[in-house]
């Protein structure tokens, strides 16, 4: 029973039409690339914390061995994509919204790609925990964009089962085709994975969601899901089917809770190219050292390619003919939610699903944005069933709680607003600013708090000391007095020491509460959103005001 | 650097959406001048050329630059619904008031594009009838019945250089919401005159246009359609209960529908994004109150029409409607949404 017939679709609201551009790319099969000379390996290429580097300048590594290991919770680790030696360890431009550097190992290969003793895992058989352990060290971690660590998503916790899986195989954004060109070519290896995931998981249903444009991957999917009772469902094409809360809602009909995960409603989901690095990861016992990426637009010729982690972009752009004459720019990840890159230098990670290189025809300068008319096209649009032009009113006068109360913290930066909107506001920079400020304050809020608490814990502290102090010189003069008879028990020494106590303890627990370092108590979206607004914050997010409104409210 | 959407669909503009309103009004414009005759042509032209210059001179003080917004097509909208909404056939300068209001004080003094609290064109009409109520009660009357209906040119005369030969009673009635109030004063029924002007008239057409023009921006998804159906429902639902509670004294509600601004307000004007409700049920609100008070205005007040008034008043209650009417968001809600 593998055909979807007869499964009953939800309709979300909102989402818009942008023109699909999906037949650039998605008609040549995946291609390998040639073995680099040079590799740039981030060490932060997942949500969390970044890998800590565990190679040294010098050192000689192989294909697969970890060169950046796990630290905190929310972290997984980094691979060498080929054999060879450790040049640098420092500093490099990465694919980031911000254009700033971070800190990567720079591999020269050696030209053997030699690789490291690689052992399959026994799936069925290891202990759960030891399972997702070495998935962490393995480097697992979300293809399909959010990059967030598989490990942590494929532990059913305390629920011990989550009934629904679903493989996110929609890709909604315009050009991008990596997931249509491995569901075509890897469905069996996918679904592989996706077994699995369902055995971690204890899943009783696995649903793979596919927009109907892809009917190549749905057939090949279909095929491959014959014979289980993996359900392969074609779902409507409309931006963003392929966002986690719209397609959950899609597929089962129920509604993520707004700031919660679906796990909330009994649905997991990961990415088809997460299926098959875990197929892979388990079958081979490869660490995660590839993905497919798109290169699409104004290059000569566009396709889909197998690229080591670690490939520069210029690299990859060359694999793909170059950039045609009269480029404008170059998107990592889809028109929708990319963003621009500023460095070719820069390699691909496992965020990078695509590259697209623009031109002036394809993607012309937008035109100067016009006051907002409260048409209420962006409302209309939003997936989420914002008001983005009363989100936009608030963001754009700073004022920020204004904003929480109209949900901004639901806002998925999918752009349908800014893409509808008639007067052409940056509706999306101003949300991205308003996070970025919002969260800057209850850091500086935090910091704040801490401190305090610090200051009052020293005041009892020095308190202590002089009680102390007047103690031993008490108990000094009674020793001294050596009859013994009058000091045995000083009733206000008692209470005062009964206070200090209960002072104490609770200058403790203030400390405690101040700082809550377990992260893993914090829903998975929360943190990462923390990520990567903190991400932003290093320098991505500028006002929006300067840029845009300067030109059109200049009367405020 | 801007970032993502790094696409966005280009057809649309501010421009494109204000053209849109102007090609749904212009069905209605024909055949106000076929019903009342070619006067309307010469307050469109007015109206219209002293909005460009009131909203030059408003961008050029305060130092915008002129080309996008003279060419947004909003002062337009503004300047055809003001003369829709006004009688054709008065001196010149009783139009330019009207756009000086409606431009300078309720668009730009508010700060412009986007920024209105009220609906300038019905800013610019309360403030003439309340200034020139007795140029106000000139209502053509229309072609079927007038002695004279002036031609374009007894009709550029009459606008620019006053009264001239022909006298306003040749082309001028009373309105049928004013004929209505008198007759009722005097001891008649309601119903008899609605009845008899209501046909004599024959502006069905002219309701019917308005209302083919709004049927236009609802399918080209300018509009929603909250505000019309609540507007037209608060005027059809008020009406009633007073029709029922006194058919002699009260007119009944397919009058109110077809007279005054009710068509034209419904779609056309309540429906002015700017100064209009933004959430679905705000809307409802918004509108239907409008409607209510509109009956109102009309059945106790002294004014030819009640819709500029209520929407007026109801512009002003937006800010606390849309605040207590914020739509749940998607998951906010307990439970499943209906769907398919
Ligand atoms: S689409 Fe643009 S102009 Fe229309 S209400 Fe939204 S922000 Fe304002
Ligand atoms: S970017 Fe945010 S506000 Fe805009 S449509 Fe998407 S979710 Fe709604």
């Amino acid at each position: 029973m593998s055909a979807a017939r007869g499964r009953k679709l939800y309709t979300f609201p909102g989402g818009v039409h942008p023109e699909e551009h999906k037949a650039e790319s998605a008609g040549r099969p995946i291609a390998a690339m040639p073995l680099l000379p040079l590799y740039v390996v981030p060490l932060r290429q997942h949500i969390g914390e970044p890998a800590r580097p565990v190679v040294q300048v010098g050192q000689q590594v192989l294909r697969g061995q970890m060169i950046g290991a796990p630290q905190g919770y929310v972290s997984v680790g980094v691979h060498a994509p080929t054999s060879g030696r450790v040049v640098a360890v420092e500093p490099r431009p990465v694919p980031h919204p911000s254009g700033l550097k971070d800190l990567c190992v720079v591999i020269e290969a050696d030209g053997e790609d030699r690789a490291i003793d690689m052992t399959p895992l026994d799936w069925h058989r290891m202990d759960p925990s030891a399972l997702r352990n070495r998935l962490r060290e393995m480097g697992l971690a979300g293809l399909g964009g959010a990059v967030f660590p598989s490990f942590i998503k494929l532990n059913p916790g305390a629920r011990r089962q989550i009934p629904i899986l679903i493989l996110n195989g929609a890709e909604c954004e315009p050009w991008i085709t990596c997931d249509d060109r491995l569901m075509r070519e890897r469905a069996s290896e996918i679904l592989i994975g996706a077994a699995i995931m369902r055995h971690m998981l204890g899943a009783e249903q696995v649903l793979v969601g596919i927009e109907d444009n892809k009917p190549e991957a749905i057939a090949c999917m279909t095929a491959a899901a014959v014979g289980s009772d993996v359900e392969v469902v074609p779902v409507p094409t409309v931006y963003p089917a392929g966002g986690g809360k719209q397609l959950t809602y899609t597929l089962t009909g129920r509604v993520t809770p707004s700031r919660g995960l679906s796990t909330d409603v009994g649905v997991q989901m990961f990415n088809v190219g997460t299926a098959y690095s875990l197929y892979r990861a388990v079958t081979f016992g490869e660490p995660l050292l590839s993905r497919i990426v798109t290169v699409t637009g104004h290059v000569a010729s566009p396709g889909n390619f197998e690229v080591r982690l670690g490939t520069p972009v210029a690299d990859l752009l060359a694999a793909a003919g170059g950039e045609r004459p009269q480029a404008t720019g170059r998107v990592v990840g889809g028109p929708m939610m990319g963003f621009e890159l500023h460095d070719t230098a820069a390699p691909v990670t496992k965020a990078v699903n695509c590259i697209l290189v623009k031109n002036a025809q394809l993607f012309p300068e937008p035109p100067p944005p016009m006051p907002c008319i409260r048409c209420g096209e962006c409302a209309r649009a939003c997936p989420v069933e914002l008001q983005p032009f009363e989100l936009y009113w608030y963001a754009h006068h700073r004022d920020f709680g204004k904003t929480q109360a109209y949900h901004l913290f639901d806002c998925i930066e999918c752009g349908c607003c800014s893409y509808v909107c008639p007067s052409h506001i940056p509706l999306v920079d101003f949300y991205r600013f308003a996070k970025s400020e919002i969260w800057a304050r209850e850091r500086e809020k935090q910091a704040a708090d801490q401190a305090r608490a610090r200051h009052e814990f020293r005041t009892f502290r020095l308190e202590r000391e002089k009680q102390e102090k007047a103690e031993k010189l008490a108990k000094k003069a009674a020793e001294r007095l050596e009859s013994g008879a009058v000091a045995a028990e000083d009733p206000e020494a008692a209470r005062k020491k009964a206070i200090l106590a209960a002072a104490i303890e609770k200058a403790k627990k203030a400390k405690e509460a101040v700082q809550p370092k377990n992260v893993d108590n914090l829903p998975a979206e929360v943190q990462r959103e923390i990520a990567a607004i903190e991400a932003r914050r290093r320098g991505g997010a500028d006002e929006p005001e300067a840029a845009a409104t300067a030109r059109t409210t200049p009367n405020p | 650097m801007p970032g993502s959407p790094h696409i966005s669909l280009q057809r649309n503009s501010v421009r494109a959406v204000m053209l849109k309103v102007l090609a749904a009004l212009v069905p209605g414009v024909i055949v106000h001048a076929w019903v009342f005759g070619p006067g309307i042509w010469v307050s469109l032209l007015v109206c219209t050329a002293f909005a460009y210059l009131f909203e030059a001179l408003a961008l050029a003080m305060r130092n915008l630059p002129l080309k996008p917004f003279l060419t947004d097509g909003s002062v337009l909208v503004t300047a055809w619904l003001l003369a829709l909404s006004m009688p054709t056939l008065l001196p010149w300068w009783i139009y330019a008031v009207g756009m000086l209001i409606a431009v300078l004080v309720a668009k730009h003094l508010y700060g412009g594009l986007g920024q209105n609290l009220f609906n300038p064109a019905m800013v610019g009409y309360a403030a003439l009838i309340v200034s020139f109520p007795m140029y106000m009660n000139l209502w053509p009357a229309p072609v079927s019945v007038a002695s004279h209906t002036p031609n374009l040119m007894e009709a550029f005369d009459l606008v620019f250089a006053g009264q001239g030969a022909v006298s306003p009673d040749a082309y001028t009635a009373a309105t049928p919401m004013d004929a209505v109030r008198a007759h009722v004063r005097a001891g008649g029924r309601a119903e008899e005159i609605a009845r008899e002007s209501f046909k004599l008239i024959g502006k069905e057409t002219l309701v019917l246009t308005y209302l083919l023009g709004g049927v236009l921006l609802l399918a080209t998804r300018v509009i929603t359609w909250h505000i019309p159906v609540a507007f037209l429902a608060g005027v059809t639902v008020t009406a009633g209960v007073l029709y029922g509670l006194d058919p002699a004294r009260y007119a009944d509600p397919l009058f109110h529908l077809v007279t005054g601004s009710t068509m034209l307000g419904a779609f056309f004007i309540l429906t002015d994004p700017v100064s209009a409700s933004g959430t679905p049920r705000g809307k409802l609100i918004y509108a239907g109150l409008a409607g209510f008070i509109t009956v109102l205005i009309r059945t106790y007040g002294n004014y030819p029409d009640g819709v500029a008034f209520s929407v007026l008043l109801m512009n002003m209650a937006v800010p606390f409607i849309d605040a207590h009417t914020q739509p749940r968001v998607f998951g906010e809600a307990r439970g499943r949404r209906g769907g398919s």
